[in-house]
């Protein structure tokens, strides 16, 4: 209980909580429109009516920031999920079969997953959003890709540990079907630190989708997006550095927080 | 004169925000010379008497009171730094567990001569010879070997054995023994205790023994405090304690120590089965495992583990299948319940070849052969609530609706003789007994006609183990439930086999009819085990 009182754990608690309006409701924060410019007013740096300053177009930093939070967080919580369904469900076939039919199926398809390690997750990524396409889905889709080669060798260890407890041996004994073991007894037991993990690797997303966006590779130019965002900074950096700084600031916040969280989550366990 | 005068000692632990009172001002005198037994029950507070006297309590516990004088001082004034060399030196300590008592990394005979430099401050050399003599001291063969040797190398009772001699490496004047034989076979715990007691009157120390077996108390001490719940019950000469107990807890505990008490259990309500004659329901014919054994830098060895076992277990009977750790019993059981799969060799139920069947086959021989395991903290999954664990098997079998389900398992809760409350609750807020229980509800829940029991009550206190086994003798009386039964533990043998098999190396030594085999053994190894179980003094 004292874990979730400690400062650090509140403010944690307070930006994700903020990161969910701002993604969900964004016009309770920022009631302007974020494609909407004024010419006049390009290249403000921060005030008090201009909280993140204006970009080259005129357009209020701080309104483009709060809208495109629902485009990266719901983008990385969809890289989380494809990598935490495709890697678990990978993992806990590869964990059951070990041992009886597949144990020849388990050693192929975590070679496979060794490789899918090995290769640096960024261009894993690259590669899928090259292949299908710019846009944001393609590039969950490739983040989520890249992390299910850790998720599927941490279900993998999980299910054989548990695999090994008694009370899997007993369920059988008793006559419950394997399937139903597995579903019953194993992936329960088996699941907590695959979802500690999910958790944790939710910032590391965010990190990544906001990366390949800033390299050109996400949503198409007006519409806002923290990784777009700090990449058309880039060319005003010598001049107006609140452009790239501020939006950068905001996912180190997210990216932080989440983590923290997931820390904490994973120690009350 | 006592050694040592303990009075008044209180010790508390901080779990959470609460205080726990482990123990709640104990008296206790050991006089020179002389054993005493500590004997309660886990939960008793006499492990933590024991790490107290020597102040090595767990992080979170303190003592908050008494005193513990030892040969003149208070042990709980001094200084660490003297406290440091009386442990070890003057007050010797022998742990529970030989297996992880010992440093892995260095020689038997390093280890040794590490307290005698400290404490007797004694040369290299002559610390190394020293360190020879009490190997020998302690009745190890070869004890300029045995120093050369890693602890691996040793087994439980010889890594024991260097325990002890390390215990009376110093000449204490007081060995403190918590539980030192509880992880050791019968014939093992015999030697050692003889060793302890000779080295005791040899040298004239006063030796504390914390048990939770009344029978190694009866048979070694001169005196006995019994604890409980952090208190005192009773305590006096060990023939008065524990031959005539007065104090009410004592008597159930004596009552209920399957070393002291040879009474053989009835079922508490007249049987309503049929004096049919029974037909055999489970033979096992000419049984057979081999394992291979890996080590290390040499070629994979064959190990016989089980050696052509025969048996059989007629309807509604008990056979007790008993042997001391490595005899290969377990693995005969596993085999008998189709959960391991033998080499050669048949297994039949009612005179069908159960041995090969796989698959959908092996799931319907459920609903006939059951098993309860050793431990009733791991056979049941964490998650799950009692009354879905009861209802398993009937969900696995499709038997019944959910609501149907829901009502055999409350009423396999009270056969089992617990309380319908516990329905919700989750195995890790049951006790030991309790959940022991709820895994033989599980097994029944069936209907089975056999039940395979490993080691049902090796992990349970005397008097649960009582009433486990009291439940066991019930059930059977009841349903006709015929029992394999495994164990190593003969005073459970006499409480309820009506027939016993005597495993040794893989080998039946010995079988027949439990009366004759328990009253005139045949085999030699038979009689052995028998005259090793502690509490021989009581009877």
């Amino acid at each position: 209980m004292t874990k979730l009182l400690r400062p650090t754990t509140i403010v944690s608690l307070l930006v994700v909580l903020l990161c969910l309006v701002m993604a969900f409701a964004p016009q309770l924060i920022a009631p302007g429109d974020p494609l909407a410019g004024t010419p006049r007013d390009r290249l403000l740096p921060p005030s008090a009516e201009h909280l993140f300053g204006t970009d080259s177009l005129g357009r209020d930093v701080f309104t483009r920031v709060v809208h495109g939070a629902w485009l990266s967080l719901a983008a990385a919580t969809a890289a989380v999920l494809i990598g935490g369904v495709v890697g678990g469900a990978i993992g806990l076939l590869c964990g059951a079969a070990r041992g009886r039919v597949g144990t020849a199926i388990d050693f192929v398809v975590m070679r496979f997953v060794d490789v899918l390690i090995a290769v640096p997750g960024i261009l894993l990524a690259l590669i899928v959003v090259a292949t299908l396409g710019f846009g944001p889905w393609s590039i969950a889709l490739g983040v989520g890709l890249g992390a299910a080669g850790s998720f599927a060798r941490i279900m993998r260890a999980q299910v054989l540990r548990v695999r090994g407890e008694e009370y899997v041996e007993a369920a059988a004994v008793l006559g419950v079907r394997p399937l139903g073991v597995l579903g019953r007894h194993i992936l329960p037991n088996a699941a907590r630190p695959v979802l500690a993990m999910a958790a944790l690797e939710l910032g590391t997303a965010v990190l990544s989708v906001s990366a390949i966006s800033f390299l050109g590779f996400g949503v198409a130019p007006p519409a806002p997006e923290w990784g777009a965002l700090v990449s058309s900074g880039r060319d005003y950096i010598a001049t107006s550095w609140w452009l790239t700084v501020l939006p950068g600031a905001v996912i180190v916040g997210v990216v932080l927080a989440v983590t923290r969280l997931a820390r904490v989550i994973g120690e009350a366990r | 004169m006592n050694i040592l005068e303990v009075e008044n000692l209180q010790v508390r632990y901080r779990v959470g925000r609460r205080r726990v009172e482990a123990v709640r001002g104990i008296d206790l005198s050991v006089p020179r010379g002389g054993i005493v037994a500590l004997v309660g029950e886990s939960g008793s507070g006499k492990s933590s008497v024991s790490q107290a006297l020597i102040r090595r309590l767990a992080a979170n516990g303190e003592i908050v009171g008494g005193s513990v004088c030892f040969d003149g001082q208070d042990l709980l004034k001094l200084p660490m730094k003297r406290m440091r060399s009386i442990r070890g030196g003057a007050i010797g300590f022998v742990p529970q567990d030989p297996n992880s008592s010992l440093n892995p990394t260095l020689r038997i005979g390093e280890q040794l001569v590490e307290g005698l430099r400290l404490h007797l401050r004694l040369g290299r050399e002559e610390a190394a010879e020293r360190a020879v003599r009490i190997l020998g001291d302690v009745g190890l063969s070869h004890p300029e070997a045995r120093a050369r040797q890693y602890p691996h190398e040793l087994s439980g009772g010889m890594k024991q054995r260097v325990l002890i001699g390390m215990a009376w490496s110093c000449d204490p004047q007081l060995v403190i023994a918590d539980e030192p034989t509880s992880a050791l076979d019968v014939t093992v715990q015999r030697l050692v205790l003889d060793q302890m007691q000779q080295l005791a009157s040899d040298r004239g120390t006063a030796v504390l023994m914390v048990t939770h077996d009344l029978g190694v108390a009866a048979d070694r001490a001169e005196q006995v405090v019994v604890m409980r719940h952090g208190e005192v019950v009773d305590a006096g000469p060990t023939s008065a304690v524990l031959h005539a107990p007065t104090h009410e807890y004592t008597r159930d505990l004596v009552a209920a120590a399957p070393g002291l008490n040879s009474v053989r259990l009835s079922a508490s309500a007249p049987s309503s089965a049929q004096a049919e004659p029974p037909h055999p329901l489970l033979e096992i014919r000419d049984l057979r495992k081999t394992f291979s054994l890996r080590r290390p830098g040499a070629a994979p060895e064959p190990f016989t583990a089980v050696d052509g076992v025969s048996l059989t277990v007629p309807a509604g009977r008990t056979v007790a299948l008993v042997g001391e750790s490595g005899s290969g019993k377990t693995t005969t059981a596993r085999m008998a319940a189709r959960i391991g799969t033998a080499d050669s060799g048949s297994v039949l139920l009612d005179g069908r070849d159960v041995t090969t069947l796989t698959g959908d086959p092996l799931r319907q021989l459920r609903r006939d052969v059951q098993v309860v395991y050793q431990n009733p903290f791991g056979s049941l999954d964490p998650r799950l609530s009692v009354a879905r664990i009861i209802a398993e098997p009937l969900r696995a079998f499709g038997i019944g609706g959910r609501r149907e389900q829901q009502r055999t398992a409350l009423e396999l809760l009270d056969s089992v003789q617990l309380a319908q409350t516990l329905a919700d609750r989750r195995p890790a807020e049951l006790s030991g007994g309790q959940r022991q229980r709820v895994a033989i509800a599980r097994a029944l829940a069936l209907s089975p006609r056999l039940l395979v029991l490993d080691e049902p009550v090796s992990a349970l206190d005397v008097s649960v183990q009582q009433q486990v086994l009291q439940l066991l003798v019930d059930l059977k009386a009841e349903r006709g439930v015929g029992y394999l039964f495994i164990t190593h533990d003969f005073g459970v043998v006499r409480q309820i086999a009506d027939e016993v098999v005597v495993m040794r190396q893989g080998r039946v030594v010995e079988q027949g009819p439990a009366e004759r085999l328990l009253g005139t053994p045949d085999h030699e190894y038979t009689r052995a085990l028998l005259e090793a179980v502690p509490g021989a003094a009581a009877r």
